[in-house]
């Protein structure tokens, strides 16, 4: 049976990838394989923009135990345990359907790292929306937010940090990135490679439904019986907590027996690509019969069911004599189990119904034969995005200070982060917003992890190179501000449409800047996730690479917060930060956007962030916070609201290393750690003292721009989001 | 002292509560199938979301073998404390009164809390005899969705003429609405009490602090008395 050369674009195809395919197989694929072909060599999952620049980052390291392929990445934190990690993207069904776009993006992470094993241990997400005062961008932030809680509330997952921006460019493509950590016995982790030739492959959990049959649908029209409404497709994955939270439970109590050979997840192209995959990586083959797969409707078309998106889905290889028991544990845990196939020595990924074949591919042409692609990439004009002034220049610099921390960018996300569990598993030593990672306590390895994760796309839009090495700094500099030292790093690269030069550009430079950053400090890359085509009508988003670094401490006692502790501590400045404004949230309030940013200094940030984590870890700060957006006169607010503790500071020192007073209350740039604490000992760390803890207000002296605020008017001004979301919510 | 903690599909904090009360004696977990509860003194009916709670929070579990068990338990005197879900199983079970209903903000809120602990319970009780003192506040990590207690003004009454009102929010703490701040309350015999707060998230001065021990304790207490 053969498609016309039309369904083949209609599915994404190129005429000559369709060609290829032909090629590959020796015949016109069917429906069936037209369709598991299309889902495979899409860019979601052949990364063929992408493939050949993700090749330049650096992925080993002594403590990494699964680098990227798997389907979360890990690192040794001793003792015999690892972390696994890793971030994904729901950028798209969150557009659509903000609630069930989060939650099964929180759905489709945890089940990333229960596959290889670990339990998973805390959630943590970076979401993206046009400005505020839109109601589009209002709706999907309420939807997305009470989404990505309904899911790791109800799975006893803890949500432990992230950050949200809001810029224009995401107002009609917002970025829903989630992100799950889970702890492992190194010795108990499980590859996704298929294995033993006659081995039983098993399908687990949810059944399967018509849900999340995207561009495939176009088969549907043609295939299915006259009369039947392919409108009635969603195209919108449904999410069950409930039946995540069993098949959790089940898959760990299988891979703690030792019933499972392998285990994948099933998330994008459903069977298709956890078939694929694991036939793939085990080098052998894989047939699947549809008519054994656990249906919601009995009338599902063979390649239906091959590309489902149903969440909640396992598969597991199996040998053939432990299958009764795997069926056993499945009953215990109520949730589904089916044997539904068996691995074969083929090198096809066969589909059949009952005895009849319906689809019969290589494996190596469905999942690696995809033609990977070169950027053409051409570095724009001048600043391609728009500029829209909301402060005016010249007001009172009290006036820029309260704009500045009432930026829903800047302002407390405690509107957020209070719908999310952030304490289930005891594990919580730093709540969010408390200090400037997320700490999480290890007992059975007798340390803690800590996590952050950071991507400011306006910073990158404006200079790519720099805007992204500076994210990977934002990281390691949270991490030292609790003490951590960096393990690893994984990412989600969020980017327009690769085939424009502009967003190739951006593309290269950025993966590039993420390469030289991540080999500079060390850190190896274990995982990560690449999300293209992120476009609205009004053209790309900012390019956004959220990079997410995890890092251990040895003793999650001496974490000190980043709010003021005690009125008479000295104030200091440590660290190679000479701020300035391009890029700034200041610059964007006035409309001031444009091209460039000053390249950082990678190994003198690296050098205060070793200065910093030693004295944490030797217990000698009262506090300490990461100067970031705002610039300084937002970190001084911030660490004295949090403490109900004004501050008398004064940031003139900076003139020395060239900043105008503007510059030294506002501007941006890496490399600042904000710490209070003994005089004497900020002394020594080599600190420069700007100030004292202490007063009712926030006093900072800066030429004609100092400054004087109440604390209570920072602090309104500062959580302020909460009126400004549910006022219209 | 041995306690025993429910484990229903779909439960959270059952890990949690195992350990807090290995940390006051002994502890394991009691699958929700089990009809027998295998000589535990008594209960913990933990945090979550039984059987999914996709009906009404707690309307399914009350119909699990091991609630039965639960109930002989509670009738024999034995102690049982239900946290968050716990609470709603305990409510639709019958055995505590009142309701849960949704916040109402209409959001799952995760917040930490100040408890005033009523001087109706026991060990819990100040010298002078019912004057509660600031050192009887518990700060503890309040976290749900359907917590706004409820019950109509005539039980409500009975509830605080009799002292069944074990916890309180302290004054600008009550974010879910409950009926005249109550966070907690027990049986008539007191052996049976139910919070919305979570004492298994306050055991560790790690994680925020330690009162949740007292709850446990008071619990333990209160089935003695």
């Amino acid at each position: 049976m053969s498609v016309g050369t039309a369904k083949h674009r209609e599915l994404g195809l190129t005429d000559s990838e369709f060609e290829l395919i032909v090629a590959q197989m020796g015949r016109e694929p069917n429906v069936v394989e037209l369709a598991m072909f299309s889902l495979l060599w899409s860019e979601h999952c052949a990364y063929k923009h992408s493939r050949k620049l993700l090749k330049q980052l650096p992925t080993a390291g002594e403590r990494v135990v699964m680098g990227p392929g798997e389907n979360a990445g890990a690192v040794d934190v001793g003792s015999g345990y690892a972390v696994a990690f890793k971030v994904e993207s729901h950028n798209h069904p969150s557009a659509v359907e903000p609630f069930q776009g989060a939650a099964t993006g929180v759905g489709g992470i945890l089940r990333d790292v229960f596959a290889i094993g670990a339990r998973p241990i805390a959630i943590l997400d970076s979401l993206r929306f046009g400005e505020l005062d839109s109601v589009r961008s209002r709706h999907l932030l309420d939807g997305a937010v009470r989404g990505i809680g309904h899911y790791g509330n109800s799975i006893g997952v803890p949500n432990v940090g992230g950050e949200i921006y809001f810029e224009q460019p995401y107002e009609h493509n917002c970025l829903v990135n989630a992100m799950c950590l889970g702890l492992a016995r190194s010795e108990d982790m499980v590859r996704a490679a298929a294995a033993g030739i006659g081995n039983a492959v098993v399908l687990m959990g949810a059944s399967t439904g018509r849900d999340g049959i995207g561009g495939a649908s176009v088969l549907a029209s043609a295939e299915l019986a006259e009369g039947d409404d392919a409108t009635k497709r969603p195209t919108v994955q449904i999410g069950d907590p409930f039946e995540e939270s069993k098949v959790l439970e089940c898959c760990l109590e299988l891979l703690e027996k030792g019933l499972l050979v392998s285990l994948q997840d099933l998330g994008a192209a459903g069977l298709t690509s956890s078939a694929g995959e694991m036939a793939a990586a085990g080098g052998v083959g894989i047939d699947i019969d549809v008519a054994r797969v656990p249906l919601r409707e009995a009338d599902m078309e063979p390649f239906e069911i091959m590309v489902s998106e149903s969440q909640e889905r396992m598969l597991g290889v199996v040998e053939p004599a432990r299958v009764a028991e795997v069926l056993a544990v499945c009953e215990k845990w109520q949730t589904g189990s089916a044997e539904i196939g068996v691995v074969t020595n083929s090198g096809q990924v066969r589909i059949l119904r009952g005895e009849e074949v319906v689809g019969d591919m290589p494996v190596a042409a469905l999942v690696d034969g995809c033609p990977l692609y070169d950027l053409e990439p051409a570095e724009p004009e001048g600043w391609i995005y728009g500029n829209r002034a909301t402060l005016a220049e010249g007001i009172a610099a009290e006036d820029e200070l309260l704009a500045l921390l009432a930026s829903p960018s800047i302002a407390s996300k405690r509107w957020a982060f209070e719908q999310y569990d952030s304490v289930v598993g005891s594990r919580t030593v730093r709540r969010p917003e408390s200090a400037d990672a997320a700490v999480l306590q290890l007992p059975e390895s007798g340390n803690a992890i800590a996590v952050s994760i950071d991507g400011n796309g306006r910073r990158v839009a404006c200079d790519p190179h720099a805007g992204t090495i500076e994210a990977v700094l934002e990281c390691a500099q949270n991490l030292a501000c609790v003490g951590a030292e960096p393990l690893g790093l994984t990412n989600c690269l969020n980017f327009g449409n690769p085939e424009k030069p502009a967003t190739a550009w951006q593309l290269e430079r950025s993966v590039a800047a993420l390469a030289e950053a991540c080999t500079a400090l060390g850190v190896p890359v274990v995982g990560g996730n690449v999300s293209l085509y992120n476009e609205g009508p009004e053209g790309p988003i900012y390019p956004t690479p959220v990079v997410a670094m995890v890092g251990e401490l040895p003793d999650p006692a001496r974490v000190a917060g980043s709010s003021f502790v005690a009125e008479g501590d000295a104030i200091g400045l440590i660290g190679p930060f000479s701020p300035t404004l391009p890029g700034s949230e200041l610059a964007k309030q006035r409309g001031a956007l444009d091209k460039g940013l000053p390249q950082p200094d990678v190994a003198a940030v690296a050098a205060a962030c070793a200065i910093v984590r030693d004295a944490v870890r030797a217990g000698r700060f009262a506090s300490v916070h990461d100067v970031s957006d705002g610039g300084l006169a937002c970190a001084l607010a911030e660490s004295s609201i949090g403490a109900g503790l004004g501050c008398r500071a004064n940031v003139e020192h900076l003139r020395e290393r060239g900043c105008q007073p503007e510059e030294a209350l506002f501007g941006e740039g890496t490399g600042g750690f904000l710490v209070s604490g003994e005089r004497m000992v900020l002394e020594e760390l080599g600190a420069v003292l700007i100030g004292t803890v202490g007063g009712e207000s926030i006093e900072i002296g800066a030429g004609d721009h100092s400054l004087s605020v109440p604390l209570d008017t920072a602090e309104s001004a500062w959580r302020s989001l909460d009126q400004r979301v549910e006022a219209t919510a | 002292m041995i306690w025993g903690v429910l484990q229903f599909p779909g439960s959270c904090d059952e890990r949690d509560a195992l350990h807090a009360c290995s940390l006051l004696g002994e502890a394991r977990l009691i699958w929700h199938e089990e009809r027998d509860l295998g000589g535990v003194d008594g209960v913990v009916v933990p945090g979550g979301f039984s059987y999914g709670d996709y009906l009404r929070a707690g309307a399914i579990a009350r119909f699990s073998p091991a609630m039965e068990a639960v109930a002989e338990l509670a009738a024999d005197g034995g102690p049982v404390l239900g946290i968050c879900n716990g609470f709603q199983v305990l409510c639709e079970a019958g055995l505590l009164p009142g309701a849960l209903l949704r916040n109402i903000e209409l959001r799952f809120t995760c917040r930490q809390v100040d408890l005033v602990v009523e001087p109706s319970l026991g060990d819990l009780t100040t010298p002078e005899g019912g004057q509660v003192d600031e050192s009887k506040r518990l700060s503890i990590p309040a976290k749900h969705g359907e917590g706004r207690y409820y019950a109509p003004d005539e039980v409500l009454d009975a509830l605080e003429a009799n002292g069944q009102v074990a916890y309180r929010y302290a004054s600008e703490h009550n974010f879910n609405g409950s009926a005249r701040d109550i966070a907690g309350v027990r049986n008539e015999a007191g052996n049976v009490v139910g919070l919305m707060p979570h004492p298994e998230h306050a055991v560790d001065p790690l994680t925020g602090s330690t009162d949740g021990l007292r709850v446990f304790e008071a619990a333990a207490a209160g089935a003695r008395a």
